[in-house]
């Protein structure tokens, strides 16, 4: 689903990234597992397609399944690649993988790719409700389907605020503003379950969690993304998030590219040995 | 009658080159506005004509009175609103105003409050956005009179720049005579933030979805203290229809 091959990129003038290189199913969680300036967060950011993230090498193709979730997966890629004025988003020969890296990070987006951030942002004056209809009907729009009503996006919004046991309350206040560390994670994972895509990038979303915050949060994974057609790739320091959400394959980034994989247990080998050992 | 200079701090940032195409009459064509004790008056004005305008308003708020003015200066050349405010003991002056628009225009406010009684409280939130190479100004002025004891008086301007090459104005004027008193400034420039920006286009947010939703937001701020949600739409849909025209 996600193909990323020998990818580099730089951040301010430096390299980060130096040769990455990683293949995610459908149906395949991965964790990705690091010292910090490893490049973790810089990985996300570079598939989010973030201003000031330059990608200098390297190719990431992104293939949705066509039924991937409500998202409709690759329709919206596809629509976006044949667009004639934009000629250099043809997609590949071979399949029907677009070139991620040459989508503006809205297209992204709707073509299925969930990014969760480390720091979610605060917006004030713009509700939850608001920015989360805007970007649903956003995405559909550019996937060729028509916009959810108010009455319809509110039941959505409702039934997947319940699944991450977060007040709808909270929904209707400004994007994050005055939320605590782990009220903002378990809204990103509200905002992805509306959303629902393909491909989800979740950047430390276990950081700054307690430990009943954190179960919720790995159960709404596992809820959300844990599904044949779909796929994530989580980012974090320590093992505790995985306990929730068990990963198919684990992978050690040290200086900007990957050094190790393995399954499972590399993760609580690395918990117990230490970054330096295991990647040595 | 004398027409200003640029010498005069009141149209220090006034585009001179707009003013001397008006007649030199339309320079004395005051409104006046009287409100009796103990009335309260409402007015939500859009500008956005294509000329040079100049809107003269001398308002009068009789005891314990409550004028509100709101408005959106959008004009296509140089658009002036100016209004000169008499308080009397206990009355109100609520002014929201938004400036928003890009071209080569200077948009302004210019208010001048005479608190001249006690117990007489103002509140003004204005808010600037503009790109291209126009200009958005806030000049407010607030007198407090030497018997004026108790005024509670507060003026909060932002400005938002979304291309270089456009520019605002800000210039609080505080001359108290009066010693138990309250009054409050604020005044900040800025632009557009990125981070919000990229968050929202990671969400699926087009660019301009994404700037509509936070300059709707930014603008909103003038008018809260509105309190009808009909006209408060249809000024900040007047606001942002100047941002829909952009390009």
């Amino acid at each position: 689903m996600l193909s990323i091959q020998n990818l580099h990129a730089t951040v301010g003038g430096t390299e980060i990234l130096r040769g990455l290189s990683l293949e995610v199913n459908a149906g395949e969680v991965h964790a990705i597992m690091g010292p910090n300036g490893a490049g973790k967060s810089t990985l996300a950011y570079v598939l989010g397609g973030r201003p000031g993230y330059e990608v200098t090498g390297g190719t990431v193709t992104f293939s949705p399944l066509p039924l991937a979730g409500g998202a409709g997966g690759g329709s919206v890629a596809a629509s976006a690649a044949h667009d004639p004025t934009r000629p250099h988003l043809t997609p590949p020969a071979s399949g029907r993988g677009i070139d991620l890296l040459a989508l503006e990070p809205h297209e992204r987006a709707a073509a299925g790719l969930f990014l969760g951030f480390q720091y979610p942002v605060e917006i004030p004056g713009v509700s939850n409700v608001q920015f989360l209809r805007e970007a649903l009907n956003a995405q559909r729009k550019a996937r060729g389907e028509g916009p959810l009503s108010g009455g319809e996006f509110l039941k959505l919004a409702r039934e997947k605020a319940a699944l991450l046991k977060f007040d709808m309350e909270m929904l209707k206040r400004p994007v994050n503003v005055g939320f605590s560390g782990g009220e903002k994670k378990r809204a990103e994972m509200v905002q992805m379950g509306i959303l629902d895509p393909a491909f989800a990038v979740l950047d430390e979303t276990d950081s700054g969690l307690d430990i009943d915050a954190l179960r919720i949060v790995g159960e709404g994974i596992n809820s959300i993304m844990r599904k044949p057609d779909k796929a994530v790739l989580l980012i974090t320091h320590y093992q505790r998030l995985l306990d929730y959400v068990r990963p198919d394959f684990v992978h050690v980034l040290a200086k900007g590219r990957i050094v190790k994989s393995g399954g499972a247990e590399l993760a609580h080998q690395l918990e117990s040995e230490g970054y330096e050992m295991v990647a040595a | 009658m004398t027409l200003p200079t640029r010498r005069d701090e009141e149209w220090r940032y006034a585009d001179f080159a707009a003013l001397e195409t008006l007649a030199p009459e339309e320079f004395g064509q005051w409104k006046e506005i009287e409100l009796a004790p103990g009335e309260t008056r409402r007015k939500c004005l859009v500008l956005d004509g294509s000329g040079p305008e100049l809107h003269r308003v001398r308002l009068t708020v009789g005891e314990g009175a409550r004028a509100e003015l709101f408005a959106v200066n959008a004009g296509g050349d140089y658009t002036r609103l100016e209004v000169v405010v008499r308080l009397a003991k206990g009355a109100h002056f609520e002014f929201g105003g938004v400036t928003i628009g890009g071209g080569a225009a200077t948009r302004e406010f210019v208010t001048r409050l005479d608190h001249a009684e006690p117990e007489a409280t103002s509140h003004q939130v204005v808010r600037a956005v503009h790109w291209g190479q126009a200009t958005g100004n806030f000049l407010g002025r607030i007198e407090v009179a030497r018997n004026a004891q108790k005024t509670d008086a507060a003026q909060d301007f932002k400005g938002l720049i979304l291309e270089r090459g456009a520019s605002t104005n800000a210039k609080p004027e505080l001359v108290i005579y009066a010693d138990d008193v309250k009054c409050a400034h604020g005044a900040a420039i800025g632009q557009m933030d990125e981070t919000a920006r990229f968050y929202m286009a990671a969400r699926g947010l087009p660019p301009e979805v994404a700037q509509r939703l936070l300059v709707r937001a930014f603008v909103a701020d003038a008018f809260a203290a509105l309190d009808d949600e009909a006209e408060r739409e249809t000024m900040l849909d007047a606001a942002l229809k100047a941002l829909g025209d952009r390009g």
